[in-house]
């Protein structure tokens, strides 16, 4: 590793500037990065190899700052098949079959540029899932924008959206779930955090790890632009004014091209011709070339002029950063070249062998003939950065006393106001332009349920059609105000929106989005969420398989929200026992099962009707969850329930509100007689719990107790009003008018 | 009944009109790749839902001309049923199999929902196994839906009755607003599929594969394979 057994030292290119100081820091490299980059290279590195360390030490492609904290998380069960550090997570979902997910975030691009900024998230998320041999069954994403009064929110909301249906509905890939919500924090820095779901056999997954000295490295799919050249850079550096002359590092995406990828990738992967493969994401061909050789213990030479190029003229350091999308890179098997060709060429792609895998844990790059860059594998990725940067907790803030918080004059008033408030308006907007049933196996449909139901292709070992339940979650208010609280609930929502479909949480995938970590009270946001998500996985026994940390989102020094989404996935064995939210019919018994204490603090009541941001969370009793949610998963598998929704956001009322608006019916409720402060009741954000609609209402209540769960029969389903004894009636249709007409005026309004 | 389902490197449906075919006939129809312009004798042809070419240029344009399309048009132009639905509604009125063509939903944005729509005949071998004035529930998922034919060919298709569903609301007013779910991307008359004049090619935008299942979509688009299962078998 020292330059005395450097047997090629690459040659300058003609007009190759001499790396300066300057051009040093414009490659975000510290000045001490770079002293250890000296170290490992014995000398000066030529513009190609800086541009290689500058992307393999940028914090989105190296964790720096998060590693310390992400080994916390657990991250195996008996049916993990694979967790975090390949492309994707990988569970076992039975009968030969494997659920393939991983959510990612790509929020700097879609800031700069929305459409493409978020179409290429979604092509990214869906090549991280094909690439590990699955067939992609779901997309879901998490977007999170400023307050919509800024001026920017609206042409962000529409690109966006626009963007994701884009390249999903072309791909054939149905989107079946998600979130939005609003607050002024996104303001400069908005969020989109892509889900893909596949499945795949159990005994046909790929990895990226190279094996076999001397077997071929392939270039397949789209040609190598000057597209995205630093991105992995750029979304690790805050946000200032100058960002939008960022546009040329976003990515371009080809949803048609990524279609015909997926398919080639697929054909070819059914035969046994494939080593290894790897797509370019971020960092493109550095980072796809170098995690298959350092995986493998193994080197590799590359010719950089075989790379198939959109254009003339580029050059070595355009080529290994350029995050041009729709590409992949594969380790044959020795001889197989012109099988795979074959399958590419029919589906119209470029494949080019490029390179060879070698024993020196070198990587050589040659351009026509001569060395241009000639890095030691190993030193790279064992000696880069890692820093446990000084954290701060954010203490708890005092509780809220519900008491001091005014209740509603009007209580039909105070409903409608947050039904059609921008976090909880219907969303119907955004995915009517989401295909959501391409595939045919789309079960509960978005707003139906707490979680999307796709079917999964029957396993000719199995005797029934098994369901994927999936879901994304997280309360960002609540990690801003006590991040242990708000990681642990964020998990718990997430587990529960599973749950309420009646199948099995079995995994997560988590989406970190945090502010700069050079910040102790930023740092302290990452390791409190952490650690409350580290306990809430244990405890629900809810690994974390795959995910994704997206640090410095911050404009002009002002920080988002911490926002640690969760997605996360589940298996119901026979899909026609599950249930969506829908209160489809009269007569039905409405059971809340969990304990209601009426906490308003951080609640939307609060926030919404008074204005106020502010007391701590509601506490998460993560035995309590699983208790609770245990019970409420029995009941529904065994046929005792007609719909189930679980209370969050918005509490009680709004769950109820949410349950007939899905079904088209009204219901009847009346406040316990314990019940306490009405406001509370039915606002408060308690967790761990469920409304539950059933035929016997009793008998779920005594089910409950012998479970050791609380349980209240609060009233049944009937007419087309919702009505709360004493305080309200309200008819559906004025309801649903608030509660739809929100979104498509404000994005039909002038901007 | 001997189904063939084209497959184009854009198409995206296919499978869900295969698995359709399936549940009705029991029998997997062939797929056919885009580039076979020599295919086996079926008794249907099926171009499916998706993105043909990319459809960068104008939906089906590039599709029309392909070596398959000049072959399911010299056996549609021998009586040979061909059913076109989505990007293949598309692909044929390019191809001239149909009249009209599908214009940029008049919204501007990609539109998946359930719709409502109006069978108005039940004389076809597609349609029979529905009433004339039938109202069905199955699915739209376009951007470019939105119907379009000069006055001329309008008064044709109405006169030939030639038009095979329309929009409607769910009591089966054809008159609805835009927006309001009756018609959802302005289509001329709330034109959702059309014949040609012998009733032997039917396109429509809405996906009836989408509506074959009560857990996935309900069970309305059901009628349109049993019904062609009937006649052609």
């Amino acid at each position: 590793m020292t330059v005395a057994q450097e047997k090629n030292p690459p040659v300058k290119l003609p007009n190759e500037p001499t790396i300066t100081p300057q051009i040093v820091a414009e490659h975000g490299l510290a000045p001490d990065e770079y002293e250890r980059l000296l170290k490992i290279m014995g000398r000066t590195p030529t513009m190609v190899e800086l541009g290689i360390f500058s992307a393999m030490w940028s914090e989105h492609c190296s964790y720096k700052s998060s590693k310390v904290w992400l080994k916390k998380l657990p991250t195996s069960a008996p049916w993990v098949i694979q967790g975090p550090g390949e492309n994707a997570g990988v569970i076992d979902i039975g009968d030969g079959q494997a659920a393939i997910f991983k959510m990612e975030s790509h929020n700097h691009p879609s800031y700069i540029e929305p459409y493409q900024g978020a179409a290429t998230g979604v092509g990214g998320i869906l090549r991280d899932v094909f690439t590990m041999g699955a067939r992609p069954v779901a997309n879901l994403n998490a977007l999170r924008f400023g307050d919509p009064s800024h001026p920017k929110t609206r042409h962000l909301v529409s690109g966006v959206v626009a963007g994701i249906g884009g390249y999903g509905n072309c791909m054939g890939i149905p989107t079946v779930g998600g979130e939005t919500n609003f607050h002024a924090a996104y303001n400069g820095n908005i969020l989109v955090n892509a889900m893909t779901v596949g499945i795949a056999p159990t005994d046909k997954i790929f990895y990226a790890a190279a094996a076999g000295v001397g077997n071929p490295m392939v270039y397949v799919g789209s040609k190598t632009g000057r597209d995205g050249i630093h991105g992995a850079t750029m979304s690790s550096t805050e946000f200032n004014e100058d960002s939008e002359s960022k546009r040329p590092t976003v990515q371009v995406g080809d949803p048609f091209v990524e279609k015909l990828l997926l398919e080639a990738c697929l054909e070819l992967m059914a035969t046994d011709a494939i080593i290894a493969i790897q797509d370019m994401g971020a960092a493109g061909l550095t980072s796809s070339s170098f995690e298959m050789a350092a995986k493998g213990g193994l080197g590799l030479e590359m010719a950089l002029d075989k790379v198939p190029m959109r254009e003339t003229g580029m050059n070595p350091y355009e080529l290994m950063l350029s995050e041009s999308q729709e590409r992949m890179l594969i380790v044959l098997k020795p001889g197989r070249e012109d099988q795979a060709r074959k399958i590419f060429e029919k589906w119209e792609l470029d494949f080019a062998v490029i390179g060879h895998l070698t024993d020196t844990e070198r990587m050589v790059l040659s351009w026509h003939g001569d060395i241009v860059g000639n890095i030691p594998i190993p030193p790279l990725v064992t000696e880069a950065p890692m820093y446990e940067r000084p954290w701060t907790l954010t203490p708890l803030p005092p509780v809220l006393d519900a008491a001091k918080v005014p209740a509603p004059t009007d209580y039909k008033a105070s409903l409608l106001a947050l039904m059609g408030c921008p976090d909880l308006a219907s969303k119907a907007w955004i995915w009517h332009q989401y295909d959501h049933l391409i595939m045919g196996n789309t079960a509960i449909r978005p707003q139906d349920g707490d979680a999307a139901l796709v079917r999964v292709p029957q396993s000719t070992k199995a005797s029934s059609h098994k369901g994927l339940a999936m879901t994304s979650d997280c309360t960002p208010r609540y990690v801003q105000a006590h991040p242990e609280t708000g990681g642990r609930q964020a998990v718990a929502e997430a587990w529960r929106n599973i749950t309420a479909t009646g199948a099995r949480p079995l995994a997560v995938t988590d989406n970190m989005n945090f502010g700069n970590p050079q910040k102790p009270e930023i740092m302290g946001q990452f390791a409190g969420a952490i650690m409350g998500m580290a306990e809430a996985c244990k405890a629900l026994d809810f690994p974390v398989v795959s995910g994704n940390v997206s640090l410095y989102n911050e404009t002009e020094g002002r920080p988002i929200l911490p926002t640690p989404t969760i997605g996360a996935v589940g298996v119901i064995d026979d899909i026609t026992k599950a249930v969506g939210s829908r209160l489809r019919s009269a007569g039905h018994a409405l059971v809340l099962i969990g304990a209601t204490g009426g906490w308003l603090g951080q609640s939307l009541y609060l926030r919404e009707l008074c204005g106020r941001e502010e007391g701590a969370p509601p506490p998460v009793d993560l035995t309590v969850e699983r208790r609770n949610g245990d019970f409420v998963r029995g009941e529904i598998v065994g046929g005792r329930v007609a719909a189930c929704h679980d209370l969050s956001d918005g509490g009680l009322l709004v769950g109820l509100a949410e349950m007939c608006l899905a079904g088209g019916t009204g219901a009847t409720m009346k406040l316990p007689a314990d019940a306490g402060a009405p406001h509370a009741y039915l606002y408060g954000e308690d967790q761990g719990r469920y409304l539950v609609a059933t035929d016997d209402g009793n008998a779920l209540v005594a089910a409950a107790a012998a479970a050791g769960v609380p349980a209240t029969l609060l009233g049944y389903s009937s007419g087309d009003s919702l009505v709360v004894e004493g305080l309200l009636a309200l008819p559906l249709a004025e309801l649903r008018a608030v509660h739809e007409a929100w979104l498509p005026a404000y994005m039909n309004s002038a901007a | 009944m001997k189904a063939a389902v084209l497959v184009f490197p854009g198409s995206n449906r296919e499978g869900d009109v295969a698995q359709a075919i399936e549940l009705v006939t029991g029998r997997r129809p062939t797929m056919v790749w885009h580039g076979d312009g020599d295919f086996e004798k079926v008794d249907l042809i099926v171009v499916p839902g998706g993105f043909s070419y990319g459809d960068y240029l104008r939906c089906g344009a590039m599709a029309a001309q392909s070596p398959v399309m000049a072959e399911v048009k010299k056996r549609a132009a021998q009586g040979v049923p061909v059913l076109g639905i989505c990007n293949g509604f598309q692909i044929m009125t390019e191809a001239g199999l149909l009249p009209g063509t599908l214009m940029r939903n008049s919204h501007l944005k990609f539109v998946c929902a359930d719709v409502h729509l109006k069978v108005e005949t039940s004389q076809s071998l597609f349609t029979n196994r529905y009433q004339a004035g039938q109202v069905i529930k199955v699915p739209v998922a376009h951007a470019e839906g939105n119907y379009f034919a000069d006055a001329e060919t309008m008064k044709k298709l109405e006169d030939r009755g030639q038009i095979a569903f329309r929009y409607c609301s769910p009591e089966g007013a054809v008159d609805g607003p835009l927006g309001k779910g009756a018609n959802p991307n302005g289509s001329s008359s709330n034109i959702a599929g059309v014949f040609n004049e012998t009733k032997t090619v039917l396109g429509l935008m809405p996906h009836p594969e989408n509506a074959v299942e009560p857990m996935f979509g309900g069970t309305d688009g059901k009628g349109l394979f049993e019904g062609m299962v009937e006649a052609l078998s």
